[in-house]
């Protein structure tokens, strides 16, 4: 049941024209310092030291890591994953989206707070912005000054810096799918084909875009986690929340004023927190969707409050059920432990076990057998019958691998053909095998047969694969 | 080249899409603006179900320029490329023509490693590695279907690997055989050679010319009567490479063995097409195809 009614109100009667869209208000988020901020630091650097540093490492006298799209062969480490080994992405999509449910019961939006390129990239073209510009009221002074040499300069200094940073993110990025030492000599030259360029430039140019311009734009209207991650809170779940119980009324004192004895609450309504945001929100106005969790807030509260001689912790990580009824640290982290969190866990450990495992037990051999359509059997010499099988042979190593063809499964059963075959490094070979029986041993009809493949010398690889041998009426 | 059955449609088409372009525009200038009560805690002032009321989060400038670059996107793409019922747009682009061309990149692209084969005689295209890969993937497409991934065929389809040639084994032959095809034709022979019994003498008579297991009376009996084969078949049975004719003494039996298929063979006769591949491949890659045909034989096989 739905009803419309205006509220028969003075201001609503007031009816105005106004507009749908709105230009950006631009954001000057202020510098901050503290713990949430040391933790993004250290979360920015170990993402990107492992971002710019992987394409670099070698293994095997090959890059270590390295996405072949064009001979569809991905490398990672000691492992050669062929098209097949799709299901291994699929496993690491669903371990991926299970932690991120996790990490969102636990403790909220931690990957956009900390993880997500978005804020990563944002933080350091920030950090660019600030060493040029400086913190946010002169940013917000030098935006609003007359042109002059010195505000062109530090524009053309801080552009200059982006684009550097933001082509060297491109360059790395396309370093995972082409050699990237290769593409290091390539583009030393100038001698880039034209794919690898557009890559460079359309990911250096998204990296610019983004971190630059749109910043929190993205999360606010184009990203879909930003709106589902909310959907995963509960209320005990931590997010970073305003005590307003101990905060309000706000409003301005003299230094080391008893909050009580003014008649006011602990927040001196500095508007650090608002200053600091870098989605622009007042995280006293309570959880809002803007919200990306990283804390800035927090950080500098509690600097305001040591300043202030108030105790910290007026905006903090807390869970909705620990401010309402004034639990401490201890029972909100014990309410971590509730079903929903346990399930989570659950399944993403046993999704994890099961993907390593089946990594590490994965066999670097795979064979396919494919029946030849066009005659089901054949009768040879002496009345045999002979059925064609074509074998698609995949080494999934880096050596050039021999495999011994055996086959089993009716009685007096063998191969009319060469039973051995080699493949070069990483490469398929099919080749085509000769399979018979001597007549009148099997009533007519399909049988299934199995293959042996093995490789002969050290490895033991070795894969069985089932198909049918047909006898003809 | 179109599509379309009639020019209603062509206009259908073309004035919907071009209509449905501009009304985008229209209505995102159209509905930029409402009148509505903002107070100051920015809703519109409606409320429903007690509690729900409408905020007013107008959407991004950025967003709506980016609305209005898909459409002169839209407008630019149409004007280029066939959009607007059977106009072509200004490129002239179309499937068929952009088939073609990428087509004939590709000749060009693999035309100079054809040539270095062209100039090779089939026969010694064996020693080419590269050229024995091409011509594996050209049988696999075009010939494995009926012949077989090995080449050894099946019942009524002639095994290439056994050095046993219908047509001759020369690479002229063979190169005939694969651009123009060929009839394998033998007529029912049952009434010129006589009743039910006679063939089955015959038939005894064929299996004893490659010492296949048979039994001597009826073959003794059924000499007489292959005269009616030999106008084909020569009359020692060893075939004719001219027309086809198979040789009867090597002990392939191309349409099945024992006296029963015989017989069937003498009194119903055959038809066995080979179609043309001159319309799927060219001759460069019917001189490889050749080649790799002629080494089938060097393999093994009877």
């Amino acid at each position: 049941m739905s009803t419309e009614h205006n509220t028969p109100t003075a201001a609503a009667t007031e009816e105005v024209v106004i507009s749908l869209y709105q230009s950006r208000q631009k954001i000057y988020p202020r510098a901050v310092s503290g713990l949430f901020s040391n933790w993004r630091w250290i979360t920015v650097w170990l993402t990107q030291l492992v971002f710019y540093g992987l394409p670099w490492l070698v293994w095997n006298n090959r890059q270590a890591v390295l996405f072949d799209l064009e001979a569809r062969r991905f490398y990672i480490f000691g492992l050669v994953l062929y098209p097949q080994d799709f299901i291994y992405l699929t496993g690491l999509l669903v371990i991926s989206a299970l932690a991120l449910f996790l990490f969102t019961a636990i403790a909220g939006r931690l990957w956009c707070g900390y993880a997500c390129p978005q804020t990563v990239y944002t933080e350091i073209f920030l950090w660019i912005e600030k060493k040029v510009e400086g913190d946010r009221s002169a940013r917000m002074r030098l935006d609003k000054s007359d042109i002059s040499m010195g505000k062109v300069g530090k524009k053309w200094l801080k552009h200059s810096l982006w684009i550097v940073f933001s082509l060297w993110t491109g360059f790395t990025f396309v370093g995972y799918f082409t050699p990237i030492r290769e593409l290091a000599e390539l583009s030393w030259a100038l001698a880039l084909g034209p794919w690898q360029t557009f890559w460079v430039f359309f990911y250096g140019f998204a990296t610019y875009g983004n971190a630059g311009f749109m910043r929190e734009q993205v999360c606010k209207y184009m990203c879909p986690y930003a709106r589902f991650q909310s959907a995963m809170f509960d209320k005990d779940t931590m997010i970073v929340t305003y005590d307003e119980a101990r905060g309000e009324p706000r409003g301005a004192r003299k230094k080391g004023a008893d909050p009580a004895s003014v008649g006011l609450g602990a927040c001196i309504d500095c508007t650090l927190c608002v200053q600091v945001c870098p989605t622009g929100i007042d995280i006293r106005k309570g959880l809002q969707y803007e919200c990306i969790g990283c804390g800035a807030c927090a950080d500098v509260c509690d600097e305001v409050m040591d300043k202030v001689g108030y105790p910290r912790g007026l905006v903090k990580y807390s869970t909705q059920n620990g401010m309402q009824q004034g639990w401490t640290r201890a029972q909100m982290l014990r309410r971590a432990l509730r079903p929903r969190v346990l399930v989570y866990s659950a399944i993403l450990l046993a999704i994890t076990v099961a993907v390593f495992t089946s990594l590490a037990l994965r066999t670097p051999l795979k064979v396919d057998v494919i029946r030849d359509r066009g005659a089901l059997a054949r009768m040879v010499e002496h009345g045999r019958i002979e059925n064609v099988f074509r074998l698609q042979v995949m080494n999934a190593t880096e050596s050039t691998q021999r495999y011994q063809i055996s086959v089993s499964g009716l009685p007096g059963i063998e191969l009319a053909s060469p039973a051995e075959v080699e493949v070069l490094p990483t490469e398929v070979r099919s080749t085509a095998v000769r399979v018979q029986i001597p007549p009148g041993s099997t009533a007519p009809g399909s049988h299934t047969i199995v293959f042996d493949i093995r490789a002969t010398g050290e490895s033991a690889d070795h894969v069985s694969e089932k198909a049918a041998f047909v006898v003809p009426r | 080249m179109s599509d379309f059955t009639s020019d209603f449609w062509h206009l259908f088409v073309a004035v919907g899409t071009l209509v449905s372009i501009i009304a985008c525009l229209v209505l995102l200038w159209i509905s930029g603006t409402t009148k509505a009560a903002t107070h100051e805690d920015n809703t519109t002032g409606h409320v429903w179900d007690e509690d729900l009321k409408e905020m007013n989060n107008p959407l991004p400038k950025w967003w709506v320029y980016l609305f209005i670059i898909t459409c002169i996107f839209a407008l630019a793409y149409g004007a280029l490329y066939p959009t607007f019922g059977k106009f072509q747009g200004a490129l002239g682009w179309s499937s068929h023509g952009q088939h073609a061309s990428e087509v004939q990149k590709m000749e060009q692209n693999i035309a100079p490693i054809y040539a270095k084969f062209s100039a090779i005689a089939p026969a010694q295209l064996a020693q080419d590695p590269q050229a024995m890969a091409i011509g594996e993937r050209l049988f696999m497409n075009n010939c494995a279907q009926c012949h077989g991934s090995d080449a050894r065929g099946a019942k009524s389809f002639p095994n290439l690997a056994d050095g046993d040639w219908l047509y001759g084994g020369d690479a002229e032959a063979i190169k005939t055989t694969i651009t123009q095809g060929r009839n394998g034709v033998m007529p029912p022979m049952g009434e010129a050679v006589g009743s039910a019994e006679d063939v089955r003498n015959l038939a005894h008579y064929v299996m004893s010319l490659s010492a296949t297991p048979h039994d001597s009376v009826r073959a003794t009996l059924g000499k007489s009567k292959f005269g009616a084969c030999a106008a084909c078949h020569g009359m020692d049975g060893k075939g004719n490479t001219a027309m086809g004719a198979p040789n009867l003494t090597d002990g392939v039996w191309l349409h099945g063995w024992g006296e029963e298929a015989i017989v069937k063979a003498i009194s119903g006769g055959f038809n066995n097409h080979m179609p043309s591949q001159a319309a799927k491949l060219n001759e460069a890659q019917i001189h490889v195809l050749t080649g790799y045909v002629m080494s089938l034989s060097g393999k093994g096989g009877n």
